[in-house]
């Protein structure tokens, strides 16, 4: 009797330790602040991407360029795909154009196309755009003054910029694009209402 | 889709047979479909009948399970270096776009790129200016989310050039839905720490575009993924491959692919693709910017161009709904050109930003027609009518198309598609 009610107090403290470990809840994983994973950029590896060019002129290299000395560079290297005088080809837009008759008409008018000179807000992304997509079968190809020189021949064959304007750093970020002012910033909210 | 494989499961095209060959070939073991193959010769697509598959053995295992030789989905146009290719969105049930059938829309090709090399730098207004191989990305703690990538330019052919013979592929077929996993991208910017005026991000693409836009923190910060896997397996090259950007509900331009740099930033850049494109002229003069929610939206995926009603009778009116402000809440079909609508069942769980399957059973009585789909979203915002959609955008505006879709159907059964 006596063995029989040992083993019966072992199970009893058995079954104790079991009911304790099945109340204990599991503890939850835990993330730190920082995993410290990856290493720290080299200010050279990101000067080496660290391409993007902002409306105020952030980004924008040394180097230069006026529409004579981009007139050159677009006839061998744009003139190609965009048509000689920037009418575009095919499917490859046209780059020059002032307003339509109409005004903005964009939105009126199936047949109105936007340009750079009668739609693009920004002077700026001009440069952005042309170093880092230009041209299409060698994008990034251009060095600085050749971008500058493209810009400002594009500018001016827009009747932007007057031709003899040199384009660079300085300069680039105070030409008002005719466009800008019509840009407004997204008013949709969902709802019922339809924007 | 109805076509002629699909009403007569036992034929074979040309193209489809090639393709089973190519399987079979790597199988390496003689079977009663390679003695059909071999017999097969060049010339105008074959009948070729199936012997009773319950008389010998089958195939043996491949690598690759790869579509039944019956099936022949694809997207179109191929051979796209700076445009887009149409998921096949008729060829589709439920709601997830096979990794290789996820819709294209490339600036200058897809770039290729090797995982091992490929590096992140996540740099700007932040305390330690960060690089990540694919690797580290893959140790921080992933998160998965099923969400659709529309392009904003979705429908631009439907609304300016319609034409009858227009699929859903045509039509819309620049929307897919997927399963991304990969790395919140809120996680990485707590390891960068993010410097007080950071207000934006510039995400720029490792492709011959060098893609960029710049997108609000708040996203950011809020269920913006980088995904390194697409429907359980690595995201394929033309969807972005080792890591490309997820923003649920924006428009497509903004999941920058093939990611290379997060700029922490305080303005946005005005990059070509957030001022020049992907902005929408509207018919006060001016143009929206900054227009990054895909609104509500739905396509009647079937009965559509090229199908026909081939008897009178029920036909399930089915195809998909998604919103980039949430969930889907409704779908409505007119089966009378807009005069009645009628709640449709929606198939499964409606997740936030999601392909959603709607489902209508209509019973066609050999009327002439025409059946739309009306998407409602949780924010109770409901697809706008074309008549409304030119009024408010104008004839020339540009992206975030999304009025209601129209099928005509004819007596005989023809289905057509309706603007």
């Amino acid at each position: 009797m006596a063995k029989a009610r040992a083993a019966a107090f072992v199970v009893l403290v058995l079954l104790a330790g079991a009911c304790e470990a099945r109340d204990a809840s599991p503890a939850k994983s835990k993330r730190p602040d920082r995993f410290g994973i990856g290493r720290a950029a080299t200010p050279q590896e990101i000067a080496a991407i660290d391409i993007d060019v902002n409306p105020a002129g952030a980004g924008l290299p040394e180097g230069q360029g006026t529409a004579a000395t981009g007139a050159l560079v677009y006839a061998s290297k744009c003139a190609a795909c965009h048509g000689p005088h920037g009418e575009g080809i095919d499917k490859n837009p046209k780059l020059i154009g002032k307003d339509p008759p109409a005004g903005f008409a964009f939105a009126n008018d199936v047949k109105a196309t936007k340009t750079i000179g009668n739609y693009w807000p920004y002077a700026t992304t001009l440069y952005d755009y042309v170093h880092r997509a230009m041209p299409l079968t060698a994008p990034g190809s251009l060095t600085p003054d050749e971008i500058y020189g493209v810009v400002a021949f594009i500018l001016s064959e827009n009747g932007i910029a007057p031709a003899t304007t040199v384009i660079n750093k300085t300069s680039l970020p105070k030409v008002k694009m005719p466009a800008q002012s019509h840009f407004v910033t997204d008013n949709r909210k969902g709802g019922v209402e339809f924007k | 889709m109805t076509d002629q494989r699909d009403d007569n499961p036992k034929t074979l095209t040309r193209r489809a047979l090639v393709r089973s060959a190519a399987v079979v070939a790597s199988a390496a073991v003689a079977t009663p479909i390679v003695r059909a193959l071999a017999q097969q010769n060049a010339g105008p697509p074959v009948v070729e009948p199936l012997t009773d598959a319950t008389k010998m053995s089958g195939l043996p295992t491949a690598a690759l399970n790869a579509r039944s030789a019956f099936e022949d989905p694809g997207q179109l146009p191929v051979g796209v270096l700076s445009g887009s290719s149409h998921t096949p969105l008729q060829a589709l049930r439920g709601t997830i776009t096979p990794s290789d059938l996820h819709f294209q829309r490339h600036h200058n090709g897809i770039a290729v790129l090797d995982p091992a090399k490929h590096t992140l730098t996540l740099h700007g207004l932040v305390d330690r200016p960060l690089t990540f191989s694919v690797d580290d990305i893959k140790r921080f703690p992933s998160t998965s989310r099923t969400c659709f990538v529309e392009c904003a330019g979705n429908g631009r052919s439907a609304y300016r050039t319609p034409k009858p013979e227009m699929t859903p592929q045509d039509v819309d077929g620049l929307t897919s839905n997927s399963e991304w996993t990969g790395v919140s991208v809120s996680t990485l910017l707590r390891e960068a720490g993010v410097k007080s005026g950071g207000t934006w991000v510039l995400a720029e693409g490792g492709d011959a575009a060098v893609l960029s836009r710049s997108i609000p923190m708040k996203k950011m910060l809020d269920d913006a993924i980088i995904a390194y896997a697409q429907n359980g397996e690595a995201v394929r090259p033309a969807n972005g491959y080792p890591l490309r950007l997820v923003l649920p509900g924006y428009e497509g331009n903004m999941c920058i692919k093939w990611l290379r740099r997060l700029k922490v930033i305080d303005q946005p850049n005005m990059s070509r693709d957030e001022t020049s494109k992907y902005t929408d002229p509207l018919p006060d003069g001016t143009a929206r910017q900054f227009s990054f929610l895909m609104d509500a939206k739905s396509i009647i995926t079937s009965p559509a161009f090229p199908e026909k009603l081939t008897q009178r009778g029920w036909w399930p009116i089915t195809g998909l709904a998604w919103s980039g402000r949430g969930k889907i809440s409704r779908v409505d079909v007119s089966t009378d050109g807009g005069k009645n609508w009628t709640e449709a069942e929606l198939i499964g769980p409606s997740l936030s930003c999601a392909h959603v399957r709607f489902q209508h059973m209509w019973e066609w009585k050999g009327q002439q027609t025409q059946i739309m789909s009306r998407a409602t979203d949780e924010t109770g915002y409901a697809q706008p009518t074309l008549a409304d959609f030119k009024r408010v955008r104008g004839t020339g505006t540009d992206y975030h198309y999304n009025s209601i879709r129209t099928w005509n159907v004819a007596a005989d059964g023809a289905v057509t598609f309706g603007g």
